[in-house]
C-alpha cells in the first residue's frame, strides 16, 4: 500500500535543506499517453512538453522549469497552460486518476522554490487565465482569474481610485493566485492586513479535479468553516487557486514620510508605540534599517538624506509612511509628532527629514527599496526572512554576526556583512548575510540551523513572509509543533489522499 | 591705512511654487489651464538658488549677514517658504495673492521684487534665483529684474564665487558650446542652471531639527497694493488643451499591403 509521508521524518537528516529532494515512488511521469488526453482538453497552443508527439523546444520550456534566481531548477517535461476554470477541473481529475504530479505555477517569482517541478510532476501555468471577472467601484470587490499579473490588476483598478491592498518587488511579473497561495506580505501590510483579511473569496480546483466555488463577494460570511483560509498561503498543495474574489481599499489622496536616525536600537520600540498613539490611522508603513544597511546604501550611491554630522553615531534608522485622505490633516499630525519627537527631554532620535516634495518622497522610499540591490552588488546574499518580536530584531542579527567572528569567517575573506532591515510594524525582519566571495558549505553550515535555532528560541517564524515551499520543509519544525504538523498533514491527507497536489512542498 | 571694514552681504532668493515635476499634467475640464489640485513644490531651479545661497553663506561665514527668500503667490505658497527657511534662509516675504487671482507674468513679479529691494533698510548685495520656473518656462524674471534695477545679470550660472571684501562675484555660466567666466560687480542678479547640481549642490533635505526652527523664523506678509505694484497680467490665456493622442500602429500582412497603405496615407516612392 501507499504510504503516504514515508518520505518524510523530520530535519535531523540532512542540513543540506535545498538538496533533499524526495523520491515521488507513489507518482506517474507524463507519457505521450497523456498528452494525447490533454490535447482533448486544451488547445494545441496550451500544451508544452519536451515529449515527441509536441516536442517543444527546450528554451521554450525552460522559463517554467527555473525560478528568477537561477537556484532552483525543474525536471518537468510538460507544461499546461489552460484558459478556463473547467480546462483545471478535467485536467486535475485526469491527473487525480492516472497519479501525475502537479505543480501549480504563477509568476515564478517565489524566493523558497514552490513553484518548481521536483521529480516528474507536470507544471500548470495559471498564465493564460488573466481576465478581471468584475469590479464595483462602490464596494472595492474585485473579482479576477489567478493568473493576472498583480500590477496589471493594479492598473484596472487605479482610474476607480482604488489601489491592490498587497505591493511587493515583483509586481510587474507575480500572479494574485500565486500572491494568494504563498500568502504574500509585502509593504503594504501593516495598513491593510494579510490576504487572510483582504481575500473575501477563492475559486479552487480541488485536487481530485472538483471546482469548490467559494467566490464570495461578501464582507461577512459566518457560515460554517472558513475553507478558503486553508488555500491561502497553501503553496498549492490543497488545491489550484482559479479565481479570486478581493477586498481594494481607496487610493489614499495624500502620502507624505519621515526618515529618523536614531542614537539606539532600544528607541526603536518606544518610538514604534509614539508614532502609531500619534499618528493612528493614517500610519502606512514603518520601516527598519540597521546602521550598516544604511552605510552599505550610502556607498552604493543611495541618499544621503542626511548629513553626517547630524547622524553621528547612530545605530538605525526609521521610515515612517503616512497614507490619508487629506494632506493638510496629514502634515498637521506629523507636525506634531515632530515636535513632540524633537522637544522630548530625552529624545528618541538625533535627526530627520520630512519629504517636501513627491521627488524627495521617492528618494526616501528609494533608500529602504534600494537595499536589495546593493545586497546583491556588495556579494553573494544569504537572505534570511523571519519573523522575531520587534525587540529582538537586533540581537538576532548581533547574535549572527558574533558567530561569524567566533568562527572565524567574519570578514573579507567570508562574510563581509550581517546587516537586518525590515518591516517593523509586522516584526518581520530580512536578516542578510553577505559572504562577499559567492556561497560556500562551511559558511552554510555555520548559518543554517543556527538562524532557525536562534528564531525559534524567541518564538519567532522561519519565514514571515516568503512561505516554506521546498527549501525551508525541514525547517518548518522549527516554528511549527510537531501537533501543529500532524494536523497539518491530516489536513493535507483530507484534500489530497493520493498527495498529487504540489508534493514535496511545505510539509517536511 | 586702516583696513575698511568687509561689507556684509544681504542675499535676496526668490522662489516659486509650481507643480512637482513629478506629478503628470492634466488639462482642467474648463480648458482654462491645467489641473492644480496636484502636489506642489519648490520650483527645482529655486530650490538650487536656496542650497547655492546657503552654501556662500557656509563658504563665507560671517561675511553674508542674512539671506531673505521671497514668493509671489497664493496662501498656500507660506509652505514652500518654510522648506526654503528649514534648508537655511534666514528671513521670509510672502507677497500673496488670491487662490483665485492668476498668476503673474515675469514683468510684474520683476517690479514686485524691485519694490521689495528698495524696502530693504540695509540693501541687498544678491539676488538668486531659478533661471526659469518649470510651470511657465518663461525664464525672464531675473533678466527683466537686472534691466529693471540697472545691475550686473549673471544667468545659467553653474559656479558661483563671492569675494566680499573687493565686492565681486565670479561666476562660471553655461553658454552653448562651453563654459563662459564672468566677473560681476555686486550688486548682481545670478539665475542658477541644473548644472550646478551636478558640480556642486545637490539641494539639501530639510531635517527635522531645521523644519522646528524655520516656525520661528519671521515671515513677513504684503500684498502687491502695498508695494505699489500692478501684477495684472497682460497676456490673456484663450484656450489650453492637451496635444493630440498618438494613434497607435498597425500590422499589415504583406508588402502589397503595406504600400497599399503608403499611398493611403500620401508616401509615394520615385523609380530610382
Amino acid at each position: 500500500m501507499l504510504r503516504l509521508h514515508n518520505f518524510i521524518r523530520p530535519a535531523f537528516r540532512s542540513r543540506r535543506w535545498a538538496h533533499n529532494i524526495p523520491t515521488f515512488s507513489h507518482l506517474n511521469s507524463v507519457n505521450e499517453e497523456d498528452i494525447a488526453h490533454f490535447s482533448s482538453i486544451l488547445a494545441p497552443t496550451s500544451i508544452l512538453s519536451t515529449l515527441s508527439s509536441v516536442s517543444t523546444p527546450a528554451d521554450d520550456i525552460a522559463p517554467y522549469n527555473v525560478d528568477w534566481m537561477g537556484k532552483y531548477h525543474g525536471q518537468a517535461n510538460s507544461v499546461l497552460r489552460p484558459r478556463t476554470t473547467q480546462q483545471v477541473s478535467e485536467i486535475v481529475k485526469y491527473c487525480a486518476q492516472r497519479k501525475i504530479g502537479i505543480v501549480p505555477q504563477g509568476g515564478n517569482t517565489g524566493l523558497v522554490g514552490g513553484g518548481i517541478s521536483l521529480q516528474k510532476e507536470i507544471v500548470l501555468s495559471l498564465g493564460a487565465m488573466n481576465n478581471v471577472r468584475s469590479f464595483d467601484p462602490v464596494s472595492g470587490v474585485l473579482v479576477a482569474d489567478a493568473g493576472c499579473i498583480l500590477q496589471s490588476l493594479s492598473e484596472y483598478i487605479a482610474p476607480h481610485n482604488h489601489i491592490m491592498p498587497l505591493d511587493l518587488g515583483a509586481k510587474g511579473s507575480c500572479q494574485i493566485g500565486g500572491n494568494i497561495s504563498t500568502n504574500a506580505g509585502g509593504l503594504r501590510l501593516l495598513r491593510y492586513g494579510s490576504l487572510h483579511g483582504t481575500v473575501l473569496g477563492l475559486e479552487v480546483v480541488l485536487p481530485d479535479g472538483t471546482i469548490l466555488d467559494q467566490l464570495s463577494t461578501l464582507r461577512k460570511d459566518n457560515t460554517g468553516y472558513d475553507l478558503k483560509q486553508l488555500f491561502i498561503g497553501g503553496e498549492g498543495t490543497l488545491g489550484i487557486v482559479t479565481g479570486v474574489s478581493i477586498l481594494t481599499p481607496p487610493a489614499p489622496q495624500a502620502t507624505n514620510n519621515i526618515f529618523l536616525a536614531l542614537p539606539r536600537f532600544d528607541n526603536v520600540l518606544p518610538l514604534f508605540q509614539t508614532v502609531k498613539r500619534q499618528l493612528g490611522e493614517i500610519m502606512s508603513a514603518f520601516e527598519y534599517i540597521d546602521r550598516t544597511a544604511y552605510d552599505m546604501g550610502l556607498q552604493h550611491g543611495l541618499g544621503p538624506l542626511l548629513s553626517a554630522d547630524e547622524v553621528g553615531d547612530s545605530q538605525c534608522f526609521v521610515l515612517v509612511e503616512t497614507s490619508g485622505g487629506n494632506q493638510d490633516h496629514d502634515l498637521e499630525k506629523l507636525n506634531n509628532l515632530l515636535e513632540s519627537l524633537l522637544t522630548a527631554d530625552e529624545p528618541l532620535i538625533n535627526t530627520g527629514v520630512l519629504s517636501q516634495s513627491p521627488t524627495q518622497f521617492n528618494s526616501i522610499w528609494a533608500l529602504r527599496e534600494g537595499l536589495t540591490e546593493c545586497v546583491q552588488k556588495e556579494g553573494k546574499p544569504y537572505k534570511y526572512d523571519v519573523s522575531v518580536p520587534l525587540a529582538d530584531f537586533q540581537n538576532v542579527v548581533d547574535a549572527v554576526r558574533e558567530r561569524m567572528i567566533s568562527k572565524g569567517l567574519y570578514g573579507d575573506h567570508a562574510i563581509s556583512k550581517v546587516m537586518g532591515y525590515g518591516h517593523v510594524g509586522d516584526g518581520n525582519l530580512h536578516l542578510n548575510v553577505i559572504a562577499k566571495h559567492g556561497y560556500r558549505p562551511e559558511l552554510e553550515a555555520a548559518l543554517e540551523p543556527f538562524i532557525y535555532e536562534i528564531v525559534a528560541e524567541r518564538k519567532g517564524s522561519v519565514s514571515a513572509e516568503h512561505g516554506i515551499g521546498s527549501m525551508k520543509r525541514d525547517a518548518l519544525h522549527y516554528s511549527k509543533s510537531e501537533i501543529s504538523i500532524e494536523w497539518m498533514r491530516k489536513v493535507k491527507q483530507v484534500f489530497d489522499p493520493l498527495n498529487i497536489m504540489n508534493p514535496g512542498k511545505v510539509l517536511p | 591705512m586702516r583696513p575698511s571694514a568687509v561689507r556684509l552681504l544681504n542675499i535676496l532668493v526668490p522662489i516659486k511654487r509650481a507643480v512637482d515635476y513629478a506629478v503628470k499634467i492634466r488639462v482642467n475640464p474648463e480648458q482654462t489651464g491645467i489641473d492644480l489640485n496636484v502636489k506642489h513644490s519648490m520650483n527645482p531651479f529655486d530650490e538650487i538658488a536656496v542650497e547655492e545661497a546657503v552654501r556662500i553663506r557656509e563658504r563665507l561665514k560671517d561675511a553674508v549677514k542674512s539671506i531673505k527668500v521671497v514668493t509671489i503667490g497664493p496662501p498656500k505658497s507660506a509652505e514652500t517658504l518654510r522648506t526654503a527657511l528649514a534648508m537655511g534662509a534666514d528671513s521670509a516675504v510672502h507677497v500673496e495673492i488670491p487662490d483665485s487671482a492668476p498668476s503673474p507674468e515675469p514683468l510684474g513679479v520683476a517690479k514686485t521684487l524691485k519694490a521689495l529691494i528698495e524696502r530693504q533698510k540695509e540693501g541687498v548685495d544678491i539676488v538668486i534665483l531659478g533661471k526659469q520656473a518649470i510651470d511657465d518656462d518663461a525664464g525672464q524674471t531675473g533678466q527683466m529684474l537686472a534691466g529693471l534695477m540697472g545691475w550686473s545679470q549673471a544667468t545659467f550660472a553653474s559656479k558661483v564665487e563671492v569675494n566680499p571684501e573687493q565686492k565681486v562675484a565670479n561666476i562660471t555660466r553655461e553658454i552653448d558650446g562651453g563654459l563662459e567666466e564672468l566677473r560681476c560687480k555686486l550688486p548682481v542678479i545670478i539665475t542658477t542652471d541644473l548644472r550646478q547640481v551636478q558640480l556642486l549642490n545637490e539641494p539639501r533635505y530639510a531635517s527635522l531639527p531645521n523644519i522646528m526652527k524655520a516656525k520661528k523664523k519671521p515671515v513677513e506678509k504684503l500684498t502687491a497694493a502695498e508695494l505699489g505694484v500692478d501684477i495684472t497680467p497682460r497676456l490673456e490665456t484663450i484656450k489650453v488643451t492637451e496635444p493630440p493622442k498618438r494613434v497607435g500602429g498597425g500590422k499589415v500582412a504583406n508588402v502589397d499591403e503595406l504600400l497599399a497603405k503608403l499611398k493611403e496615407a500620401g508616401f509615394t516612392g520615385k523609380r530610382a
